[in-house]
């Protein structure tokens, strides 16, 4: 069941737009933000405030690359794959994540400290290449500077 | 040399107050609008600086404006949606000015929602811009606080609302009907047209959705007129645009130049050449949805008119620059990828078609391609080419690919005769060298 804050913060959300349905996204994000991920109960809840039904809301969450429907670790590490990072060399970013986390693309650290993810272009090209975790953004990541990075998520 | 976008912006990263703005005459052009320039002026105004859409369409943003039905008759409410979802890969000139400035965007949505005679307006902000969405809310905060949102404008009766809406990362969300789907909370697939959003957008309203950067050159134009913001530019388009490049250069960045400048001076002027070591091959003028140039373009004015069709188009004018230790079929197998990744799939050739194109790619890097597999590319090229998918994404994936397969045809047929790629067969040996 919503919690009062998450009930308080749905209604502050739905105030932007004429219909409740434009609020889905802002509603996921919400959530997610206190749950960590988008489980089924959770998608009946947040169709039923909006009052559409769960395959709507379902829609919308299997189509963003920020919305979680499987449990994902403490933190998340999102490695920039796109062009300009590539030429800069995110593979060997991604593989020393990999070696160091025990976690490869798509999965999480055994510890659930890091699920490790691709990403769309960040938007940091100049500064290529990038990585993203939680909602912090990193430029110039070289494989030797992922430790100390990672250092402060535990 | 003027920047009006960008001349204020910190350079230590750090983001412009309420109070800064206003200090360099920021939010002062209202008054104009209280003072007597109507709606239909602002548009014609805005029309006569030859303003175009930034975001790679190109289209006229004063045109754009004309096709909204205005009046005591026209459908309310009316919308105005900044585009902020930037996510073409390469680009990053709309982040800039949302972190460096937050408040040129809201003024720039006020004058464009008084033009249409909007009274709501969101932008539309890819979710991975945390820190744009952090400056845009405060931006937002202060101006309603300030009276300039939701309150009658003096003299006017226009009033404006306007709302920040996150998104969750998705690149079609660019497409200006899927973002209108997104909006309203639906699957972000694209909508037929027509009807256009100028008519039949945002919940059935008349809507105009632009880019995030034309809107910064709105409050310029109402300040200095259109034949200043002409005279910036060194081409029939007017004004300034924000350049970017990335890749093995010395100095990867952006500089917001005359609209004009030609490839070789970003990459050469500003960026300082290509990295040590590395040779140029070619450029993605602005976003992977481009087609290469070559050494021979370079001296071509980057505008909305210039690069002749055959050749291609600007998009964004962030450039990506192709090295010769970079793989050319690699570096278009990055491309497709992403575009079969984010295709929404909702009509099939793009769907079926980009994966089928990132298989054939991949069977060309691991050494298993044939003759056969070039001609299979080149059928792609043609059949995901503009008027056989519902929208631009698969065309758009189309041009960079088509175009390597002209400039950088040897280095495919390199590929089929080697078994493999050359370029990971010298890493690898180098691996071993060290």
């Amino acid at each position: 069941m919503l919690s009062d804050t998450e009930r308080r913060e749905l209604e502050d959300a739905v105030k932007h737009y004429p219909d409740k349905r434009g609020a889905t996204i802002d509603a996921l994000l919400t959530i997610q933000r206190r749950r960590g991920w988008i489980s089924d109960d959770t998608l009946l809840e947040i169709a039923q405030f909006l009052e559409i039904t769960v395959e709507d809301v379902d829609s919308v969450a299997t189509f963003y690359n920020l919305i979680f429907r499987k449990p994902v670790g403490r933190h998340v590490a999102f490695v920039c794959d796109s062009i300009s990072c590539w030429i800069k060399g995110c593979e060997q970013v991604q593989e020393q994540i990999n070696t160091l986390y025990n976690a490869d693309l798509g999965q999480t650290s055994p510890d659930g400290r890091l699920t490790v993810l691709p990403i769309a272009c960040l938007g940091q090209c100049e500064r290529a290449p990038a990585l993203m975790i939680d909602q912090d953004v990193y430029g110039d990541v070289t494989p030797e500077k992922i430790e100390q990075i990672v250092e402060k998520y535990k | 040399m003027e920047r009006p976008l960008t001349q204020h912006i910190h350079p230590d990263g750090t983001t412009r107050t309420l109070r800064e703005y206003v200090k360099t005459g920021g939010y002062r052009c209202l008054q104009r609008l209280s003072s007597g320039l109507a709606p239909k002026d602002l548009q014609r105004l805005v029309t006569d600086a030859g303003l175009r859409g930034r975001g790679g369409g190109g289209f006229l943003t004063g045109t754009k404006w004309s096709f909204v039905p205005m009046g005591a008759d026209a459908p309310k409410p009316k919308y105005i949606v900044a585009n902020g979802d930037e996510m073409e890969p390469g680009t990053f000139k709309d982040r800039v000015l949302m972190e460096g400035d937050p408040h040129g965007l809201v003024e720039g949505m006020i004058l464009a929602g008084y033009a249409i005679d909007a009274e709501v307006g969101y932008i539309f902000l890819r979710g991975e811009y945390h820190l744009s969405a952090q400056r845009l809310t405060e931006a937002i905060a202060e101006a309603y606080a300030a009276g300039y949102l939701g309150k009658p404008l003096p003299g006017t009766g226009f009033r404006f609302d306007l709302h920040l809406h996150a998104s969750a990362g998705r690149y079609i969300c660019g497409e200006e009907t899927a973002l209108i789907n997104a909006l309203e909370g639906k699957r972000a697939v694209p909508r037929a047209k027509p009807p256009f959003p100028q008519t039949v957008g945002l919940w059935g309203k008349p809507t105009v959705v632009q880019n995030v950067e034309t809107l910064y050159n709105v409050p310029h134009i109402v300040n200095q007129g259109s034949d200043w913001y002409h005279r910036l530019s060194r081409t029939q388009d007017g004004g300034t645009k924000i350049y970017g490049i990335s890749g093995r250069v010395v100095n990867p960045g952006w500089w917001e130049l005359p609209l004009g400048t030609t490839a070789r001076e970003v990459l050469e002027r500003y960026a300082g050449g290509m990295a040590d070591g590395v040779r140029f091959r070619g450029l993605l003028p602005g976003g992977i949805s481009t087609a290469f140039m070559t050494e021979e373009h370079l001296d071509l004015p980057l505008d909305f008119s210039s690069i002749p069709p055959e050749v291609g188009r600007l998009g964004t004018a962030t450039m990506i620059v192709l090295d010769d230790h970079t793989c050319p079929v690699g570096f278009v197998l990055n491309l497709e990828k992403f575009f079969a990744r984010e295709s929404c799939g909702w009509c099939t050739p793009c769907r079926e078609g980009l994966p089928w194109v990132v298989r054939i790619l991949m069977s060309f890097e691991e050494g298993r391609a044939t003759k056969d597999d070039l001609s299979l590319l080149e059928m792609h090229a043609k059949w995901l080419a503009p008027g056989h998918t519902f929208c631009g994404l698969a065309p758009g994936a189309m041009a960079p690919l088509q175009s390597a397969l002209k400039y950088f045809h040897d280095d495919f047929e390199q590929h089929i005769s080697t078994h493999g790629c050359p370029w990971s067969k010298k890493s690898s040996q180098q691996r071993i060298l060290v």
